[in-house]
């Protein structure tokens, strides 16, 4: 019983998270031209969407700069959490979890323009290398506030007795640490990469030169109005993701699988 | 560790893939090479078409960048990092960046096409004699109804929406001196008034219309009113051109007292370098037939006296968005007032979107 | 132990907090204090304190960011919590968060498909013969979409503190005779605060700069102070008085941190 209404709970909160999502998709193979009614059914936004190469490349640019920018975040984060979590004053940390949350609560406006102003300072010119360096530089704090909970989990006798039994810093790091703390940069990396890809403003400003990433485009489409094409786009990379998760899932299980067995037998 | 190293590579290789391929998209969309020219415009601000036409003609390729707000762009281009050749400002914010040294003048030998324009348009005190400026579509700002809700007579002026019946279904434009230049010509003031007093007056009379007020939005105007969600707007005559042609119970009017009268203006600015291709794209834009093309695409008024003669008569005859002289007479255009007037209209204007 | 290694280890992070956090804080504080025509003035902060438009939309900020949060939370623990009794919790989790990878706006504008008068909402309300009403531009409908929005990011940090929980600690409270609820409340609850702390820092903070949604959904009804600072960078371009707003945000958010930091020293939880 208990189960049951959990469960109906849940296929609420998922119906409510997928209806926009859904509606979206609906859409993408209606006939007119905007998102009030049915018109019928067509392929013809996904056509435009595949024959359109600056859409596609667009597409691409934006895939690029999120996968790589949230790799580098999830790195510098993890090792940022690393460091938070040695400091031994409370002051100290305070000052640094403060500092690093600053971003998180910027508006993306402030942001955007302090990083413009910051980059013409420096003479770094505008495209795709400013961008990529913004969208690391928003992402960092969400990896460490993902990481620092599991640190703190971690128990410090569990690092003393692998320290007692002579593993380095090395050792201790790549054997003990990040395995424990992985689903926490798992978690990171993953709230980086919705970050990036849901970032307009940073880039908006920090861009230039032809470069441009999906959100831009749609906001500055938005103005006519959002065209279907994008709803087609908006399927697309929906079922790509879902795809990804499922087979990211499927790989996991079956490692994991072959893992179990294996100590299965030597043990 | 060796499972997160391998996802690592996996996501590098991805990458590497990801980067080839947008490089590769972007040659065959032909957006490299010297032959270009940076159009840095508003979104779908121009005829895909024309853009095409004009690479075949003269050989050089428009890359178009967008933006979403005349100071997002006037930000964009004063910082430098970029190289745009043109750029498509609204009326006081050509004066902004002229004052900013923001903008080349136009070399009038380079011109061709300036008698295609009708001379009312040309001249405005926000670029004297246009050294600095060329109109592309001009406009004004009225009040959008729908039939099926709302008779045309209940609304020929702007007092009329003050109008108690009215409540909750009004959407206006998110714009300070838009709105505020509405409650002033309401009041028989000037849209250009910097008088405390005066803007203050203003802004009472606007708190009376927060009853009215169903929201106060953006671009999305256009969207709500096409899909009915109010009786009326208030919003300019390009973004109402567009309404009208999505719903036919719409219907747009310039109330006969006043109203404002706007410009976009190509420029070119500081950090323009591709000469030969602006003043070719220019010509281009100054041509009847290409003008002609461009208004019928995207439905705003053109100032080409030359193009409108080649429109359709339904378009060329229609008083909502090609006013009669009597009416043009009454418009105002917006002169940029300094820095501490503007903060004049918008402190009040916020504190009218606090009200309600 | 050599602690000469682990600060090496540090200097990414640390030059990223001096370049892109540092650099550009200061550059927010600084420009604070410059009126429109570029003088040293402290008019900024003056205005801003003394204006009864500038406080009540901080007081009104603060409230809206308050409930969205407080919503988010209600909704995003029974979904932590349920989601990890599952079996394949890990890809339910995935599942959450894979929504928040379509644009905001995209979402945004599928809300007013979904809302608007002839929207899928009240043709239920019509069907159901309570009639078509007024939803979008509502404080609720505004509430809800930011709460929609924000559901993922409190989920996650929850999920994870869940998952850190001992079950060894859940057996003992059973065995000792306590209640389910007892066991929640006294056991489980207790042990994941910090995840529910790490996510309304996740989540207040965000929320009283939101800018995109007060317009679109909320129509300009909720005023907050990302709508201001969106203002003063982009229209009025008085950067100094949007700069002042942003240091105002960065305290408030230093405020929270406080109020959700751990307030016992490291290790004092027995493990």
């Amino acid at each position: 019983m208990k189960r049951k209404l959990a469960n109906l709970y849940l296929i609420l909160i998922f119906i409510i998270l997928y209806a926009p999502i859904i509606f979206l998709i609906v859409y993408s193979f209606s006939e007119g031209e905007t998102m009030t009614n049915f018109h019928g059914f067509t392929w013809s936004h996904y056509h435009t969407l595949f024959t359109d190469p600056r859409m596609l490349a667009i597409v691409a640019n934006t895939l690029l700069v999120a996968l790589l920018s949230s790799l580098i975040a999830t790195l510098v984060g993890t090792l940022g959490a690393l460091g938070i979590n040695r400091t031994t004053k409370r002051v100290t940390r305070e000052a640094l979890l403060t500092m690093n949350n600053v971003l998180m609560v910027s508006p993306d406006v402030i942001i955007g323009a302090s990083f413009l102003i910051f980059f013409t300072m420096l003479g770094i010119p505008l495209g795709f290398g400013s961008v990529l360096m913004s969208h690391i530089a928003f992402e960092i704090p969400i990896v460490v506030l993902m990481v620092l909970p599991r640190l703190r989990e971690m128990s410090s006798s569990m690092l003393d007795a692998a320290q007692d039994l002579g593993a380095t810093t090395r050792q201790l790091l790549s054997r003990v640490v990040i395995p424990f703390i992985s689903p926490g940069i798992f978690a990171g990396f993953f709230m980086a990469l919705t970050y990036s890809l849901d970032d307009f403003a940073v880039t908006f400003f920090v861009t230039g030169n032809g470069f441009s990433t999906l959100s831009v485009e749609i906001y500055s489409r938005a103005r006519q109005g959002i065209n279907l094409e994008i709803n087609a786009l908006s399927g697309v990379m929906f079922l790509f993701s879902l795809l990804l998760v499922g087979g990211y899932y499927w790989i996991q299980q079956a490692s994991h699988r072959h893992k179990q067995r294996k100590r299965g037998v030597t043990s | 560790m060796k499972r997160l190293i391998s996802i690592i590579v996996a996501l590098l290789a991805i990458c590497g893939l990801l980067g080839y391929s947008s490089d590769r998209l972007q040659a065959s969309s032909g957006s490299t090479g010297s032959h270009v020219l940076n159009l840095y415009n508003w979104g779908d601000y121009i005829d895909p078409n024309l853009l095409t036409k004009f690479q075949k003609e003269t050989g050089y390729h428009v890359n178009v960048e967008t933006f979403d707000s005349n100071e997002a762009m006037y930000t964009k281009i004063k910082q430098g990092g970029t190289q745009y050749d043109l750029a498509i400002p609204s009326e006081y914010m050509v004066a902004k960046m002229k004052r900013a040294h923001l903008l080349k003048p136009l070399d009038q030998q380079k011109l061709t096409g300036w008698h295609n324009y009708d001379p009312r348009f040309l001249n405005q005190s926000f670029d004297r004699g246009n050294r600095y400026s060329m109109p592309y579509f001009w406009g004004t700002l009225g009040i959008i109804y729908n039939d099926k809700y709302v008779q045309a007579s209940e609304v020929q002026h702007w007092q009329d929406l003050w109008s108690p019946k009215f409540r909750d279904k009004i959407m206006l434009i998110d714009s300070a001196r838009d709105i505020m230049g509405m409650a002033l010509i309401t009041q028989g003031q000037s849209m250009n008034a910097t008088d405390p007093a005066t803007l203050s007056a203003a802004e009472k009379k606007l708190n009376e219309l927060a009853p009215n007020v169903k929201a106060v939005v953006a671009d999305e105007i256009k969207m709500y009113m096409i899909q009915n969600e109010a009786p009326l707007a208030v919003d300019w005559s390009g973004e109402a051109a567009e309404m009208l042609a999505n719903n036919p119970h719409l219907h747009y009017i310039v109330p006969s007292e006043g109203s404002n009268l706007w410009f976009d203006n190509l420029v070119i600015p500081k950090t323009a370098t591709h000469t030969k291709a602006i003043y070719a794209f220019l010509n281009f834009m100054s041509e009847p037939q290409n003008a002609a093309q461009n208004a019928k695409y995207i439905g705003y008024a053109t100032p080409n006296k030359a193009a409108k003669a080649l429109l359709p008569r339904s378009v060329r005859d229609d008083q909502q968005f090609y006013p009669n002289q009597q009416t043009l007479q009454h418009l105002q255009v917006y002169q940029d007032l300094s820095p501490a007037k503007v903060q004049l209209y918008n402190d009040r204007y916020l504190e009218f979107k606090m009200h309600h | 132990m050599t602690k000469r290694r682990t600060w090496l280890y540090f200097i990414p992070y640390g030059l990223w907090l001096a370049l892109f956090v540092i650099a550009p804080v200061a550059l927010i504080i600084y420009q604070s204090f410059f009126d429109l025509g570029h003088h040293f003035t402290l008019g900024n902060y003056s205005a801003y304190f003394q204006s009864a438009t500038y406080l009540k939309m901080t007081l009104n900020s603060v409230w809206y960011a308050f409930l969205i949060t407080l919503f988010t939370g209600l909704i995003s623990y029974p979904t932590a919590y349920f989601l990890h009794g599952l079996k394949h919790r890990q890809l339910w989790l995935l599942l959450v968060i894979l929504p928040t990878w379509i644009n905001i706006l995209l979402k945004a504008y599928a809300f007013i498909g979904i809302f608007s008068q002839a929207g899928l909402a009240n043709q239920f309300l019509s069907f159901i013969g309570i009639g078509p009403q007024q939803i979008l531009f509502t404080n609720a409908s505004f509430i809800f979409v930011a709460t929609y929005i924000q559901i993922p990011f409190m989920i996650l940090p929850i999920f994870n503190a869940l998952d850190d929980l001992n079950p060894a600690f859940i057996n003992a409270s059973q065995d000792l005779g306590a209640s389910g609820w007892q066991t929640f409340t006294k056991v489980v609850f207790p042990l994941t605060l910090p995840g529910v702390k790490a996510g309304v820092q996740a989540v207040f903070i965000p929320s009283l700069s939101l800018f995109m949604l007060t317009r679109l959904i909320g129509g300009n009804k909720v005023i907050t102070l990302g709508t201001a600072i969106e203002e003063h960078f982009l229209t009025t371009m008085n950067w100094g008085m949007g700069s002042t707003i942003g240091v105002v945000l960065i305290i408030a958010m230093v405020v929270v941190m406080l109020l959700t930091g751990d307030q016992k020293p490291k290790g004092g939880t027995p493990r």
